[in-house]
């Protein structure tokens, strides 16, 4: 890996019952998300990359530029990082207007150093209307926008955010977070996102880091990550392969859209977008059953792959399900009952067909905001 | 009868000089109160608070041994400067910034509390240095509690009276503030004297008050 692209960073820190203990090397590129339970750890990382805590023995590299190694002495303060911090809570400076606040940190930037026009994100977050209004006078999801847009302004190398949805409720989130995948489509800067919300990180993640107990479990692109059995116990319920798929063609008369992937197709309802459009879906893993042959007679399932069963997990006495990967060319999990494993007989290398009952949308892509809550 | 207005001069000179050292020493001690987790900040707190429940002259006494020409401060100063802190407007003014220093302190830590870390680690995020964010955010949000703290300290010193008597006693011009000169008035029965001062500092005071509580209820605070 390119040490001139990528985040490295390494921080142990001991508070009274919490230790964490991470060790992260991912892209400087794209979204990189912190993902896991409350108390995982993860907005303590945030808080260490911005320099806010200071890991003892601390090491924290962004793209060749050393911010923290302690054990070279080095340890840069937060005003002299540039970085943009988004909290969970707006934070807005209420001593000054909306104005004021934008222009915090773009007024502290040098000129030369400005990569980021204000135009831009005022354009971006659609904030021109807000201008000379109180913080007070906002509401919640106006404020995290005009808190994404200060830390924009201030042309920072990197955007830490902290579950910015957080304190939002589901409308506010849905007005804010287009404009955060709008961000990072539109302007070239890493984005470490924290959240606790899969349903975020599957919208706009490109780097996972699964955090649980103060420790990064692991690391890798959504895809190869959520096809992974040992990581589906972090996810629960909502445990499910993500495939990248483009959109092959529609067929307008059925309602349906087909979408390709690297193994085969796909049928959602209908997109209204352009063939050859990305598009990200979610298959939970409890929405897929494994049948040993193709069915003889019709079903009314569209989406039936042929499939390799690559690993089965250990059942767990406690439950009546098992989870079974599979390889439909690219990984895909399947949530079946013990009684059906014991049937079924399964076995690693075994050709079966996957019953895909439903298919989940986390598109990226700003007009497909009602997409999000319209689960196929 | 002509009026001396000298202790009025006085004592306005005497609030307004102890106001400025406190302003400018209680911020950062405030800032410490508000922010260490240092099982000194409460030893520290409550000396701050001793004068507002110590007799005056308890703490006049004190000052009176360690200002005097034989005392901790008061020999060194009497070496450098040739003149004496006890009797001395300079000796005043040390009483009156200890004495009021709780009128000062406590507003500002209340606001800097009140503020918290979180404004300060935005503006540190967006480039700020810790300087640059107390002038540009720190202040302009504590704004409130800087006019209280002011407001306070000042006619707290100008009321004072027990301490100025056992530090400074009664010299016209030099240490004579309004309560000893009003106390003197009325030792030797001039009522009238005494009531003109006494009504002065009671309207003035009372004015000046109330001129920040309509502010303080017109102007919400920032502070959250």
């Amino acid at each position: 890996m390119n040490t001139n692209a990528e985040i490295k960073a390494k921080f142990a820190l001991a508070f009274k019952g919490f230790e964490l203990d991470v060790d992260i090397q991912v892209p400087a590129r794209g979204v990189i998300a912190l993902f896991g339970p409350s108390g995982s750890g993860k907005s303590t990382v945030l808080r260490c990359l911005a320099g806010l805590e200071r890991a003892p023995q601390g090491l924290m590299r962004l793209a060749g530029t050393v911010w923290q190694d302690e054990n070279n002495g080095v340890f840069v303060p937060t005003h002299q990082r540039s970085l943009g911090y988004v909290f969970q809570e707006p934070r807005l400076f209420n001593h000054l207007t909306v104005r004021g606040n934008l222009e915090f940190g773009y007024k502290r930037t040098p000129v030369p150093e400005r990569c980021i026009e204000w135009t831009q994100v005022i354009e971006l977050l659609n904030l021109s209307h807000l201008l000379g209004r109180r913080p007070q006078r906002l509401s919640l999801g106006e404020q995290q926008r005009v808190a994404i847009g200060r830390a924009l302004l201030a042309s920072p190398k990197v955007l830490l955010m902290d579950e910015p949805l957080a304190s939002l409720d589901q409308q506010r989130k849905n007005e804010v977070l287009p404009f955060i995948r709008k961000l990072h489509d539109e302007l070239d800067i890493p984005v470490v996102y924290v959240s606790h919300s899969l349903d975020e990180i599957l919208q706009i993640t490109d780097t996972l880091v699964l955090m649980s107990k103060g420790r990064n479990v692991a690391t890798g692109s959504l895809q190869q990550l959520c096809g992974e059995l040992q990581l589906s116990e972090y996810l629960g319920d909502m445990a499910g392969a993500v495939i990248e798929t483009r959109i092959n063609q529609h067929e307008a008369e059925f309602g349906l859209s087909r979408l390709m992937f690297d193994g085969g197709e796909l049928y959602v309802p209908l997109q209204n977008a352009e063939i050859n459009t990305p598009l990200r879906v979610h298959v939970l893993a409890r929405n897929v059953g494994i049948s040993l042959a193709k069915p003889e007679v019709m079903t009314s399932i569209l989406n039936m792959l042929p499939a390799t069963v690559v690993e089965v997990d250990v059942p767990d006495v406690d439950k009546h399900t098992v989870q079974v990967k599979l390889d439909i060319g690219v990984p895909l999990l399947a949530n079946i009952s013990r009684k059906s494993l014991h049937n079924l007989r399964l076995q690693p290398g075994q050709r079966v067909f996957a019953l895909i009952k439903a298919v989940s949308l986390a598109q990226k892509g700003i007009d497909d905001v009602e997409l999000l809550s319209n689960k196929s | 009868m002509e009026l001396d207005l000298t202790p009025v001069w006085l004592t306005l000179k005497l609030a307004a000089v102890t106001t400025v050292i406190l302003l400018v020493i209680s911020t950062p001690l405030s800032w410490w109160l508000a922010h260490a987790r240092s099982r000194w900040s409460a030893v520290v707190e409550a000396i701050v608070a001793l004068p507002l429940v110590l007799p005056p002259t308890v703490l006049g006494f004190y000052l009176l041994l360690v200002l005097g020409a034989n005392g901790f401060l008061g020999e060194p100063w009497q070496a450098v400067t040739g003149s004496s802190l006890t009797f001395t407007f300079s000796g005043l003014v040390i009483a009156s910034v200890l004495y009021s220093l709780p009128f000062v302190v406590q507003p500002l830590q209340n606001a800097f509390t009140a503020i918290g870390r979180k404004p300060l680690e935005v503006a540190w995020c967006l480039g700020a240095s810790r300087i640059d964010t107390f002038f540009n955010v720190m202040l302009p949000l504590a704004k409130r509690g800087y006019i209280t703290a002011a407001v306070l300290g000042f006619t707290h010193t100008m009321g004072e009276f027990g301490v100025v008597l056992m530090v400074g006693g009664s010299i016209p011009g030099e240490t004579q503030v309004l309560s000893i000169a009003i106390y003197e008035h009325v030792e030797v029965m001039d009522y009238s004297s005494a009531h003109y001062l006494s009504a002065g500092l009671l309207i003035f005071t009372f004015t000046v008050l109330l001129i920040v509580y309509v502010l303080n209820r017109r102007y919400p605070s920032h502070e959250h």
